[in-house]
């Protein structure tokens, strides 16, 4: 039941996309991420789609999977529909029923909003669909590299990232075994209400976080007795390189962004 | 006829990439009352074939049935299943949460809804069981006890569930000689004493060979062989093929066979290998 959570799981594989160094994905990420915010017709979120797709048939990462990742979200996504539906304030009345107006600009509104974020979602997914946790993580303390100037702690900061990432399935699939262990106990984890259920979590956290502490500990020691002490002077076995596929995916993000900018401001 | 399984697969995250078959068509029948050792090298899907046992995970295809219980995909009676099949995991030291030994054993007990008196008795019942002290644990934090107690804790807390059929995955992993005598010690006498059914995963040869009755190895989710220990120990090429190894002592009386003396061939227990060879030697100065 825990193994189905698909938010932030890497996808294994060597595509165009896969490859790429980390530190342009995160950027062009965050560029997608900004650029978003700037689209003001549903032609321009034709574009977006169409960029969207391109990237997604380019990764071969099954277009099935990428819309799996929405599912979460639908609630919050239907809940953001409606509310702009409703209030957003318009000239053409199309449906009236006591305090809820239904105008055409709302619809709009609605339907802008709800792409806009299940684009966000999806976009922001693809990065991690198509990078490893580790690579992740190495391109973010790259980025954050010229800020240990002002003594940013970069290094630990990506540490400390990457064994998050690492203990995250460890963690699910502990949480997996003590659940069962507790439901061939006989405990209930699905029914009762809020109160019962949040009670009949005691068994499942407390051996958990003796897990996690115990764990914590025998890694500071491993680290410590392999001399860990920091990134002072340490080098690394996979130098990140911007290569030629990385400039042609630059090239390819100038040319989205400047089809928004046509979009929003020039037509 | 405790437990039935007919062409059973189960495969996990169908449909992702990771997706991966553990078990593909298990046909196997357990008789109440039987000591079954299953062996199987690590991948072999031996531990997601037990988690079926009590409806912890469903078939993907094909059916079990377990004491006239069938698991399903909806199966409404996975409760009580539960209290029919007590499952001991692996490491089961880990799952402990409460702050005396009496209250940790005393949940299974509680879930099943038994009034205080029968809670008492069977924590009690299966704190002997164990061979642990009531009195003098039962109070104590079972985070303050030793590795081999606290693994008894926890195998008491299934205990008290009283169970029919009892299912232990490696139950002597990362224990030294002595507390793995223990707890061996103490599971043949349940069987004995207390004719539960019980099914003893490892991948232990020299464990399971003085025990069992019954020995099921498991290889690439499929059943490999499936017969006595002096059946399957016969096929000693073929267990070392799957990554198993049959008992040292079956390994030097295939030597000492091979060097001409003349002994059974299907020997595992050091006790009948020595009686086997004396009988040899003697009746050798005798002729």
């Amino acid at each position: 039941m825990l193994k189905d959570i698909t938010i932030g799981q890497y996808f294994p594989g060597r595509s165009f996309i896969h490859l790429l160094d980390p530190r342009i994905k995160i950027v062009i990420s965050f560029i997608f991420i900004i650029l978003i915010f700037f689209v003001k017709s549903f032609l321009g979120y034709a574009f977006v789609f169409l960029f969207l797709a391109t990237v997604v048939a380019v990764s071969g990462i099954p277009p099935k999977y990428v819309i799996k990742g929405l599912k979460p979200l639908i609630f919050i996504i239907v809940l953001t529909f409606f509310l702009n539906i409703f209030f957003t304030s318009g000239e053409t009345v199309l449906w009236k029923a006591g305090f809820l107006v239904l105008t055409k600009e709302g619809i709009i509104q609605g339907i802008f909003m709800a792409l806009r974020l299940m684009f966000l979602v999806s976009g922001t997914s693809l990065l991690t669909l198509t990078t490893s946790p580790i690579s992740l993580t190495d391109g973010i303390e790259s980025l954050l590299r010229p800020l240990s100037v002002v003594k940013f702690p970069a290094h630990e900061l990506a540490m400390m990232m990457t064994i998050a990432l690492r203990f995250i399935p460890t963690l699910l699939e502990e949480t997996d075994k003590i659940m069962k262990a507790q439901m061939a106990r006989g405990a209930d984890f699905e029914s009762g209400n809020i109160l019962e259920r949040a009670k009949a979590l005691v068994p499942l956290l407390v051996p958990l976080f003796i897990s996690a502490f115990r764990r914590a500990d025998e890694l500071a020691m491993a680290m410590e007795a392999r001399c860990y002490r920091g990134g002072r002077n340490r080098t690394r076995m996979k130098v990140l390189k911007v290569e030629k596929r990385d400039y042609i995916a630059m090239l390819a993000t100038l040319v989205f962004i400047l089809i928004i900018m046509w979009d929003s401001y020039l037509r | 006829m405790a437990i039935k399984i007919e062409n059973m697969s189960h495969v996990y995250m169908e449909g992702s990439p990771f997706e991966y078959k553990a078990l593909d068509g298990i046909n196997v029948e357990i008789n109440d009352g039987e000591f079954v050792g299953l062996i199987g090298h690590t991948g072999s899907g031996k531990s997601t074939l037990v988690q079926h046992l009590n409806g912890l995970l469903k078939p993907t295809s094909g059916t079990i049935e377990v004491n006239g219980i069938k698991i399903e995909q909806k199966s409404r009676e996975l409760k009580k299943l539960r209290q029919k099949v007590g499952l001991v995991f692996q490491y089961p030291e880990h799952q402990l949460f409460e702050d005396t030994v009496y209250l940790d054993i005393a949940f299974g007990p509680k879930n099943l809804g038994c009034t205080e008196s029968e809670i008492e008795q069977r924590v009690k019942e299966a704190m002997v069981l164990v061979g642990l002290d009531y009195e003098g644990i039962k109070d104590r934090s079972p985070f303050e006890l030793s590795g081999g107690q606290r693994r008894r804790v926890a195998i008491a807390g299934v205990l008290a569930m009283k169970p029919e059929i009892l299912v232990l995955d490696e139950p002597t992993a990362g224990l030294d000689p002595r507390g793995r005598d223990e707890i061996l010690g103490k599971i043949a006498e349940l069987h004995k004493k207390h004719n539960l059914t019980i099914i003893l995963v490892s991948h232990s040869m020299e464990d399971i060979a003085k025990l069992v009755d019954r020995i099921i190895v498991m290889n690439k989710g499929r059943i490999a062989l499936d017969g006595t220990p002096e059946e399957v120990f016969r096929h000693a090429q073929e267990l070392t093929e799957m990554g198993l190894a049959v008992p040292n002592i079956t390994h030097l009386i295939k030597r000492l066979r091979e060097a001409g003396l003349d002994i059974p061939e299907d020997i595992f227990t050091v006790e009948r290998a020595k009686e086997e060879i004396l009988r040899a030697l003697r009746g050798g100065f005798n002729a």
